[in-house]
Parts: structure tokens; C-alpha cells; sequence
């Protein structure tokens, strides 16, 4: 095999920042005090988790009595989406999101559809962008909530979050984001861009995995997430973990601090990889907008190949990244969202995402650019869909 | 996820390419489904002699086809029609349940290649193998069944 690693999926999760394990670790031996007794261990618990609170409160530009700590990012998406539908059911039962969502999003809508509630899944152009215009157009007196996430986590296309917000904003609807692949690589802003409501996670910024968040805006009315303890307010029962708060307080913490160094260096690596791929290697197209994505993503599709197979081979290569392809997704069907972009389902099963961290350096990039053309070269001629292409030429 | 021989087959496939001149050519699948396989078979005295392949698909598309292209060489056409698509994923080592669905498309691209034969010799086939399931099925009605034998 390879002898060479090179990790490109960040956007599937990042590892744990050395400074944030080594900020962790006293939490799980000497500190493991319950957060909820009045000694000392316990009370170092309760600081700890109250600085957390703080460090995030502080990224989004939120008030701390705004931040509750949730399980996950999926979490979050449920509790939120849920939630507000349930507390403000005798206002509407109508709820506003876009096709392109994470399944944490689009299978909760789906299971709340069952449930009485009505949901528009707003389309998006060719690019992945939706249309704060839609977006206006689709509220109705019973609208309860949009939910627009804030950037992608396939195609990386950054929506016009501030323009939705204030639209939301005027017509006095709650608007959600999830922001799980936006923290840490955009700034944000809740009352700038009149946000109401958030979702982050912490594995995709160097935190740990299985810990995330919720903001809520003071004044929004959603029902408490888990029944029990009077932790976090008693809107989210449950001891608090309190190793993976402290984690994902450090790394959001720095992720904000780096964020210009960070986006910088992630744009130029992410910028050669577009360039020089559509350079050396013909039939492909970029997916997602070429300016409003995040960062760190690259994603291409590949036409007459699959995507698996890329992955496969790239893998034998020591490279590791991922694909909207069906072969992988464990469906039938490719990523809903390049479907949802205008990709037949062919060119969307030999898609290709490549998503850059805070590790990876130009020689990455020159070993991908390598690495990969002679691969996409050798499935090509392994396709029968190419040949038809070679002869019509 | 894929067994060693899987790998194997995917990273070294065997037979792949064209024949000239092929005796039977069968093209089953869509790109709709994420697989297409294209079988070329060279057929002498009703023995398949050759047979290559070319195959848009996964991991285990690639394998299934490279499998069965080596399983039929050497075999006369009637034994070639009794190789099952489970025949081939044991060959293989197993596939994944999920994959299973591809494992169709290598048996129905034999039976797919050898109707084309017959249908050019003007032989005619008591079961048909031509009249290929993956090439209609919906993507939805292949995933159900294997939905079903996995569970
Ligand atoms: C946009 C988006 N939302 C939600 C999630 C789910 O987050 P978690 O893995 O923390 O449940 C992810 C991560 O995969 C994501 O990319
Ligand atoms: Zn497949």
C-alpha cells in the first residue's frame, strides 16, 4: 500500500486539535466531578462547562444564556426543527427549508410532514444557491420557520444567509441555520444577520466528535429536547459531557482566532487544486458556486466514471475523500444534492469531493494532482459510457 | 468493506477491453443505477473461448465483472447460463449486502451476451436469457429485493 496519507475529507470530520485534547483530558481523571453537586470537583465541572459556553456565545456573537450544548449537530437539527414546530403549532404548521439540506434536516422535516406539519423544500439554481426571493415568496400566515443551512457540507456553496435573515426578520418568521460546515470557516454573526436560531457541531472544527450546539435566540418559543435534570436550563436533561464542552470551547475558540490564516491558506490550496484539475483532465465539471463555497472544498464530477471506484483507487494511493455517489451512500440513488444542482444521475455517480484542513500542503496538493488523473485516465478506459464518447469525436 | 479477492479483482481486473469481431455482445444496466457492464464474448463450437468486458460501475462492479469473465472462459454456453449472480459474489469471497445488486448485472451481462450470440446464429433459447430484469427493473425494485434477501 500507500506510504503516503493524505486526508481530504474534512468536511466528513477533522481530528482533535492537540491543543483541545490536551485541554480535555483533566476532565476525564483528576476533574470528573458532576457539574450538578456544590463540592469542589463538581463546581470546577460547572466553571468549565460556563467558560465553554462563553467561548461559543462569543464566536456567534450570542448572549451565553443563549447556547445550550446538545449531543451532536444532528441533535441540534432535531431538537430545533422539532421543537419549534411543536411549541408553535396553534400559529401555523408550516415550515420553509431547501432541498439541499443535511439529512439531519430533510429527514426530520419528512418525519414532522407525517406528523400534520406542511414543509416547502425551496429549489436552488445550478450553482446550489437559494433565492431569498423564493424564500419570501413561499411564507404564508402559518409559516412557524425557515430552516436554509448555511453552507454546504457536499458542494460547499455558502448561501445568502444575512439577505434571508432579514426576510425572515420583516415577516416575523423564527429563521434556523445549520451551520455545522459554516463555524469555524465563516464568520458569523446571529444578530447581524438576524440568525434565530443555529446548529454546530463539534467535529468539523478540530473539537471532538458527538458534542454540539444550539443557539437560541432570547424569546423564541421551542419545547425542551430531553425530559429530565435541570441541566441546561432544563431544556436538555442529561449529565453534561463534560470532557467534549470543554473541547468544543477551545476549538471554536481558535478556529475564530485563526479564521483569517485558516481560510487564506485552505482558498489557495483549494484554488490550485480547481484549477489545475480542469487543466489536465477533460470532461469535468465543478459543482457548487465558484466564489460563494467554503474554503476548503473541491467537488467534481468526473464524467463516463463512477465515483466508488475513483475513491477506491485513491485510497490504494493513500489519499482519502469522498463522492455524492450512489455506489457509496448505500442507495441506489446519488446525493440528493447534486440532483437537486441539474446533475443527471450519471454525472453525479462519479463525483468527487476533496475537502482541505489545517494540515494539508501544497505537496498534497501536487501528489493529488499526480495521483489522480492517471487514475480518472484508467477507469475512463475501463468505461464503456467513454467509448461512445470517443467515437462520436 | 470488500473482501481481499474483491480488491484483487478491482485493483488487477482481468479481460478487460473489447473483442473485435465479438460473437455476442451484451450491454445491461444504467447509469441511472450507478452500473452499466458491456460483456464481448468469442464463442468456438458453442465453447466461449474469450470474453472481455468494460464496465462503468463500483468496486464491486468491476470485480463481479472481471469474476465472471474468468468463470465463463472455457465453458460452453449452456453451463455459462447456469452461473448465478450469488455464484459469482462467492467466487469473490462475498460481497457487502448492499452490493449484491451489482453482482445482478455480471450474470445478467453473460446472459445478455449469449442471447446476442444465439440471436445472430438465429438459435433460439427456451429461457431467454436476453430478455435482461436489470435493464428494466427500477433502480428502487433491485434494492428492494436485496432489501429483502439481506434481511
Ligand atoms: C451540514 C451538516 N449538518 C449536520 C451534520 C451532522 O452533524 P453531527 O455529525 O455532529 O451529527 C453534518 C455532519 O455530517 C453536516 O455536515
Ligand atoms: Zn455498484
Amino acid at each position: 500500500m500507500s506510504e503516503r496519507f493524505v486526508y481530504l475529507d474534512h468536511a466528513a470530520t477533522t481530528y482533535v486539535r492537540k491543543e483541545v485534547l490536551e485541554a480535555m483530558l483533566p476532565y476525564f481523571t483528576e476533574k470528573y466531578g458532576n457539574a450538578s453537586t456544590i463540592y469542589s470537583i463538581g463546581r470546577e465541572s460547572k466553571k468549565a462547562i460556563e467558560e465553554a459556553r462563553e467561548k461559543v456565545a462569543l464566536a456567534l456573537g450570542a448572549d451565553v444564556k443563549e447556547i445550550f450544548f446538545t449531543g451532536s449537530g444532528t441533535e441540534a437539527d432535531n431538537w430545533v426543527i422539532k421543537g419549534v414546530a411543536y411549541a408553535n403549532r396553534q400559529k401555523g404548521n408550516h415550515i420553509i427549508t431547501s432541498s439541499i439540506e443535511h439529512h439531519a434536516v430533510l429527514h426530520t422535516c419528512q418525519y414532522l410532514e407525517s406528523e400534520g406539519f406542511e414543509v416547502t423544500y425551496l429549489p436552488v439554481d445550478k450553482d446550489g444557491l437559494v433565492s431569498p426571493e423564493d424564500v419570501r415568496k413561499a411564507i404564508r400566515p402559518e409559516t412557524i420557520l425557515i430552516s436554509i443551512m448555511f453552507a454546504n457540507n457536499e458542494i460547499g456553496t455558502i448561501q445568502p444567509i444575512g439577505e434571508i435573515g432579514a426576510i425572515a426578520r420583516e415577516k416575523g418568521v423564527y429563521f434556523h441555520t445549520d451551520a455545522v460546515q459554516a463555524v469555524g470557516n465563516v464568520p458569523i454573526d446571529v444578530n447581524k444577520m438576524n440568525i434565530d436560531l443555529l446548529s454546530l457541531s463539534g467535529h468539523k472544527f478540530y473539537g471532538p466528535k458527538g458534542i454540539g450546539a444550539l443557539y437560541i435566540r432570547k424569546g423564541v418559543k421551542i419545547t425542551n429536547f430531553m425530559h429530565g435534570g435541570a441541566q441546561e436550563r432544563g431544556r436538555r436533561a442529561s449529565t453534561e459531557n463534560v470532557p467534549a464542552i470543554v473541547g468544543l470551547g477551545k476549538a471554536i475558540e481558535i478556529a475564530t482566532k485563526n479564521m483569517d490564516e485558516y481560510n487564506r491558506k485552505l482558498i489557495a490550496l483549494r484554488d490550485r487544486t480547481i484549477d489545475e484539475l480542469f487543466r489536465r483532465i477533460p470532461h469535468i465539471r465543478l459543482n457548487g458556486h465558484r466564489e460563494k463555497r467554503l474554503p476548503g472544498n473541491v467537488n467534481i464530477s468526473f464524467e463516463y466514471i463512477e465515483g466508488e471506484s475513483l475513491l477506491l483507487m485513491l485510497d490504494m494511493k493513500g489519499i482519502a475523500a469522498s463522492s455524492g455517489s450512489a455506489c457509496t451512500s448505500g442507495s441506489l440513488d446519488p446525493s440528493h444534492v447534486l440532483l437537486a444542482i441539474g446533475l443527471s444521475h450519471e454525472t453525479a455517480h462519479g463525483s468527487l469531493r476533496l475537502t482541505f484542513g489545517e494540515e494539508n500542503t501544497m505537496e498534497d496538493v501536487d501528489y493529488l494532482l499526480e495521483t489522480l488523473p492517471p487514475i480518472v485516465e484508467r477507469l475512463r478506459a475501463m468505461s464503456p459510457l467513454y467509448e461512445k464518447v470517443k467515437e462520436g469525436v | 468493506m470488500y473482501s481481499e479477492k474483491v480488491m484483487d479483482h478491482f485493483m488487477n481486473p482481468r479481460n478487460v477491453g473489447e473483442i473485435e469481431n465479438a460473437d455476442g455482445v451484451g450491454e445491461v444496466g444504467n447509469a441511472k443505477c450507478g452500473d452499466i457492464m458491456k460483456m464481448y464474448l468469442k464463442i468456438d463450437n458453442g465453447v466461449i473461448v474469450d470474453a472481455k468486458f468494460k464496465t462503468f460501475g463500483c468496486g464491486a462492479a468491476v470485480a463481479t465483472s472481471s469474476m465472471a469473465t474468468e468463470m465463463i472462459k472455457g465453458k460452453t454456453v449452456e453451463e455459462a447460463l447456469k452461473i448465478t449472480n450469488k455464484a459469482v459474489a462467492e467466487a469473490l469471497d462475498g460481497l457487502p449486502p448492499v452490493k449484491m445488486h451489482c453482482s445482478v448485472l455480471a450474470e445478467e451481462a453473460i446472459k445478455s451476451a449469449i442471447a446476442d450470440y444465439m440471436k445472430n446464429r438465429g438459435i433460439s433459447l427456451d429461457n431467454d436469457g436476453g430478455d435482461c430484469n436489470a435493464c428494466s427493473r427500477r433502480c428502487e425494485d433491485v434494492h428492494e429485493q436485496f432489501d429483502e434477501d439481506s434481511a
